[in-house]
């Protein structure tokens, strides 16, 4: 076991290297860069600002100073917002935690308990039912049933705020700000759970009757196990064992934010200022943003095998 | 000495795309206390469905007991409600199965899934559940017992995970058990030490036992009596002793034909000609009747019934029922 863990750092700090490699390349072969895109200044100016923000040295050089900077914990400074990278993460990244986190959580525990469900009563009239809701939740466009939902629960029955994290103007503290925000997150909570309950239901129904199948189940059944027990002690810890390779995806998705979802609903998170940035090639944000994302990559895909190796006892590392 | 379990009439149906299969269409059979009862036939017979029936295990809802009675010990079991059989289920019928390797959760340890019924049906707590687990796989002859206990299926042999599920089959002090081939996916010294297992189990607590097997081999080791099957029905049954000496059916006598001897060697094993009916495509006749030898007009048309030859064996082809007739 710790031989494996000291040889999958080694492989994560290679492949990070080569990410981070990769990744500012490609940042700064794109043509045009933060300078170039505003045409009120003239070309001497535009020069001299390039030599200021380092913009004109190679390529290769770039990325060797932004690399020692990130090894002394310093992502840089962002040239639209003129802030250090790393205080603007700790502004946006949460918020766009806060919407995942609980999304995630409820997509989770809806999935498992309705696929749980569909599987046992498979062809059933529930089965049915839930996959037709299943195929038309997922062949709505997020956009769509955004922009629908704001129209119903916020704009004709005034039930929730339509965007926003807080009330415009609001100074409310303690209690009366968690609830504020509880407030403006439930409709971007609800479509996120909606868009991603789908698949994931499709995902464990069908991993639920494949176990169901299987001979320790007519065991389980044939030692007079209560139904209850055969299905969630019994079936549902063999089915969940292959969702954990998904526990690997969702660490980079839950701090990663929602471009489409944080736009509709004016969330002040760190998909839309991600957007911004791409926008204006603001490089030090999206370097440091793209990193902090593979980062979490590579630790959900070791946290995924970790767990693994807890939950089947078959597996060996 | 009454029936432990008496079968009558049963009809256990799946319901196909193709069409309806009478997986086990009409069977009868019974079960005395303290007796081994074998069922014996091809792949495909009936004879595993005719044990699900029995536990309340088939698989719905495309398969179904349409009809018939299973009385077990006096008790009805068809019309019990699911809460009530699964007291029964484990605790007074057991099972063990073909596949050891897959009968058992690979994520659950062996002695997690030994106390499961102790403390289901026995009432037992946890601590004198596992003391409880641990002694019975001593008693099925695994030495380590405490180790084993905390160690993972996929850790142990076959012919060790099938004492385990022996373990656990036994461990609510069943009256009957119900052994689905179990020694068919072990070799054969092991097979040999798993059937001494279940006549020392059986001689120690005077469980019947309902073994079905297709290998004659442990029919003659193991049975005191024997039922043949044939595309979901009972084509004869009789004493161990008697059926293998004096086979009736040309089927039972194809089956004995086909078994190899030890010490004779052969250059090619008999093999019953033609295959198995689809059982989408029976019509009234014997189902036997195209792979047998003595067919005559009519074994094609109409259905045998199963008869008394002699007082201890019943058989059901008109061979014998013209001889009942011309006398």
């Amino acid at each position: 076991m710790s031989t494996y863990l000291a040889k999958r750092l080694v492989y994560m700090v290679i492949i990070l290297f080569a990410a981070s490699l990769l990744i500012f390349c490609l940042y700064a072969l794109t043509p045009g860069d933060f300078i170039s895109g505003n045409i009120k200044l003239t070309p001497e100016r535009k020069a001299e600002l390039r030599e200021i923000y380092g913009l004109n040295k190679p390529v290769l050089e770039r990325y060797a100073v932004w690399m020692k900077n990130a090894f002394h914990g310093d992502l840089g400074f962002s040239l639209s917002q003129q802030k250090p990278v790393l205080t603007l993460f700790n502004q946006y990244i949460w918020n766009s935690f806060l919407l995942a986190v609980v999304s995630t959580f409820f997509t989770w525990l809806i999935a498992v308990i309705i696929g749980v469900i569909a599987a046992y009563k498979q062809y059933s009239w529930f089965d049915t039912l839930v996959m037709v809701a299943i195929f038309a939740a997922m062949s709505l466009p997020s956009f769509f049933i955004g922009l629908f939902l704001i129209k119903i629960l916020a704009v004709d029955w005034k039930w929730l705020p339509p965007g926003g994290m807080l009330t415009t103007g609001s100074n409310a503290t303690g209690l009366a700000y968690v609830k504020e925000v509880v407030h403006h997150m439930t409709l971007p909570v609800i479509v996120m759970t909606l868009l991603g309950v789908g698949s994931l239901t499709r995902y464990f129904r069908s991993n639920m009757i494949d176990v169901i199948k299987q001979d320790y189940i007519r065991t389980a059944r044939a030692k007079g196990m209560k139904e209850r027990k055969v299905l969630f002690t019994h079936a549902l810890r063999n089915a969940l064992l292959p969702a954990i390779t998904l526990v690997g995806f969702e660490l980079p998705a839950l701090f990663g934010g929602s471009l489409i979802i944080e736009q509709i609903f004016n969330w002040p998170g760190i998909g839309q200022l991600y957007m911004q940035s791409f926008s204006l090639r603001d490089y030090p944000l999206l370097m440091g943003f793209t990193m902090l994302i593979a980062v979490l990559t590579v630790i959900g895909t070791l946290i995924s095998d970790i767990l693994y190796r807890v939950a089947d006892p078959r597996v060996r590392l | 000495m009454g029936d432990l379990l008496a079968i009558e009439n049963l009809k256990t149906y799946f319901d196909t795309e193709e069409g309806t299969v009478k997986a086990v269409d009409g069977v009868s059979l019974r079960v005395k206390q303290g007796q081994t009862v074998c069922i014996v036939g091809e792949s495909g017979c009936g004879k595993s469905i005719t044990a699900m029936s029995v536990m309340g295990l088939v698989e719905g809802p495309a398969g179904k007991v349409v009809g018939g009675r299973i009385e077990f010990d006096g008790q009805d079991l068809l019309p019990l409600s699911r809460h009530e059989l699964r007291t029964i289920r484990g605790n007074d019928i057991a099972m063990i199965f073909q596949e050891p390797m897959s009968s058992l959760n690979p994520v659950l340890t062996i002695g997690e899934q030994m106390t499961e019924p102790l403390i289901e049906h026995l009432k037992m707590s946890r601590k004198a559940a596992r003391a409880r687990a641990i002694e019975l796989i001593g008693q099925v002859g695994i030495s380590r017992a405490e180790q084993i206990a905390d160690s993972y299926p996929h850790e142990l042999s076959g012919g060790m995970l099938q004492r385990i599920m022996i373990a656990i089959a036994i461990s609510c002090g069943p009256k009957l058990l119900i052994a689905d081939e179990p020694t068919t996916a072990l070799d054969v010294t092991i097979q040999a030490q798993i059937l001494d297992l279940l006549r020392q189990f059986k001689a120690e607590s005077n469980m019947s036992i309902l073994l079905i097997t297709h290998d004659l081999g442990v029919v003659a080791e193991m049975a005191d009596y024997v039922i043949v099957m044939y595309a979901g029905k009972v084509v004869e049954e009789g004493e161990v002793v008697e059926l293998f000496a004096n086979p009736k059916h040309p089927y039972t006598q194809g089956l004995l034909k086909s078994k190899p001897v030890i010490n004779q060697r052969q250059n090619e094993l008999y093999s019953i000609p033609g295959q198995v009916p689809n059982p989408l495509e029976l019509t009234e006749s014997c189902y036997f009747h195209d792979r047998c030898a003595h067919c005559m007009d009519i074994c094609r048309t109409r259905e045998p019934r199963l008869k008394n030859v002699t007082d201890e064996s019943k058989v059901a082809c008109w061979l014998y029922e013209e001889a009942v007739v011309h006398g």
